[in-house]
């Protein structure tokens, strides 16, 4: 009784970490400043990018969805990329594949400003 | 803020009027009607509901009288106002029932919520129901997508660079500027280079006693700048202007009404015929501001503007939609 319980408690950990490393894959595409990613999301809430300043691997797709009311675009300062505009709920993505800092912002309201850091 | 209280509200800033140089408070109230009166650099403003009390000093009708509107944001189908076709339609009713018939319009900007054609068509279809000649200066949501290529063939020909022109009514110039392209990361609203040395060009030969009228999109005075409500180099258009005696600027963007006396130029913002936005720094974001629907109009309006020959300073009447 004891013994298989003990087996039991061992298995556990080890079932746990098996989950994380396979959801762990997932999440880590969707959150800033971890690397490897293949893509990631920035949303447009209230007149402001977050997050802020996102971090890709090279490869990555960047997907950014207007959250707002308002119409937004989405402009890097080195017209490397360039949306059309984004009414609300609408997305446009990028995929970055050179390593740099594309600092962008949003030509109709331009105190909206963001980085993508691609390393 | 309540109709009530901001209908009691009584500015008199002759204490600042002598010498001219007061940098006078912005007041901003959103969108219950107000009367200013503008004389010799001191504004002062009533609450509707206290023009009574002014008896015989209201303006006399003047040589010329013009209606502001903007921010129309056709196409805009939000909480905030789902129906702005309707919003505008309350403008221009209100227009063709004003005392004093205006000579002609200035939209200053957002006749569309996308730029898309059948917006422009819609807002132009409308307003054709006043009757009067209408006077554009595009807004950002007008420009969106071509540079304003679109907006120029429609509202522009015969204007300069970006859209940018003068004209003259019954001895008042009237200048309209376009501060919404080539816009800058983290910046203001910008007239550039070009637009600054045409104008210079523009005012060079005008007596100084002529009235100017400056008309543009974005205010050229800095609002609040954290939201962008500004324009960068509106400072240097501003001195071009300074030797004259009578300025009023008029704008738009910020869909509320606010103004500021700086020496003898008036500034002026009226408020949208869509939605409104919230006072500078009373919200997260410039968003739009969703208001009970029985008080939309009385936060959505029309600016009417009166000039009296031989007056320095033009009557600026803004009135709600309710």
């Amino acid at each position: 009784m004891s013994r298989r319980v003990w087996i039991f408690v061992l298995a556990a950990p080890v079932i746990a970490a098996a989950a994380l490393l396979i959801s762990g894959a997932r999440s880590v595409t969707a959150s800033a400043g971890q690397a490897p990613a293949s893509s990631a999301e920035v949303k447009i809430d209230n007149f402001s990018f977050g997050p802020t300043t996102l971090t890709v691997a090279p490869g990555a797709t960047v997907t950014w969805t207007n959250r707002d009311d308002i119409p937004h675009t989405v402009v890097s300062d080195d017209k490397v990329f360039k949306s059309k505009v984004l009414d609300t709920d609408e997305k446009f993505s990028y995929t970055f594949t050179k390593p740099g800092t594309y600092g962008y912002f949003c030509s109709i309201h331009p105190k909206m400003t963001g980085k993508v850091v691609v390393q | 803020m309540t109709t009530k209280v901001k209908d009691e509200i009584l500015h008199d800033h002759n204490h600042d009027g002598i010498d001219r140089r007061g940098f006078l408070k912005c007041m901003a109230w959103a969108g219950t009607g107000a009367l200013c009166v503008m004389q010799g650099g001191v504004l002062k403003s009533y609450g509707l509901s206290r023009l009574s009390d002014l008896g015989g000093r209201a303006p006399a009708a003047g040589e010329l009288s013009f209606a502001q509107i903007s921010d129309s944001h056709m196409g805009f189908n939000k909480p905030a106002n789902p129906d702005v076709a309707g919003t505008l339609k309350a403008a221009v009713d209100k227009i063709n029932g004003l005392s004093t018939a205006p000579e002609f319009l200035l939209h200053t900007g957002d006749i569309s919520h996308l730029s898309k054609p059948e917006e422009f068509d819609t807002v132009d279809q409308i307003l054709k129901a006043t009757g009067k000649e209408v006077f554009f200066v595009p807004g950002e949501h007008d420009v969106l997508n071509d540079d304003g290529a679109q907006f120029r063939e429609r509202y522009g020909k015969g204007a300069k660079g970006a859209g940018w022109y003068s004209f003259e009514k019954k001895g008042v110039h009237f200048i309209g500027l376009v501060n919404v392209m080539n816009l800058k990361a983290g910046g203001l609203g910008t007239l550039g280079h070009e637009q600054l040395e045409w104008l210079e060009d523009d005012v060079k030969h005008l007596k100084h006693s002529t009235p100017l009228v400056v008309f543009a999109h974005i205010p050229l005075w800095t609002v609040y700048p954290d939201w962008g409500w500004g324009t960068e180099d509106s400072a240097q258009a501003l001195a071009y202007l300074k030797k004259f005696g009578s300025v009023t600027v008029l704008n738009g963007h910020i869909h509320q009404t606010m103004q500021k006396v700086e020496g003898t130029v008036t500034f002026h913002t009226a408020a949208s015929t869509a939605f409104p936005q919230p006072e500078p720094g009373k919200a997260p974001s410039p968003g739009p501001m969703k208001v009970p629907a029985e008080q939309l109009r009385s936060v959505l309006g029309i600016t009417d503007v009166n000039y009296v020959r031989g007056q320095q300073a033009l009557a600026v009447v803004d009135s709600s939609l309710a």
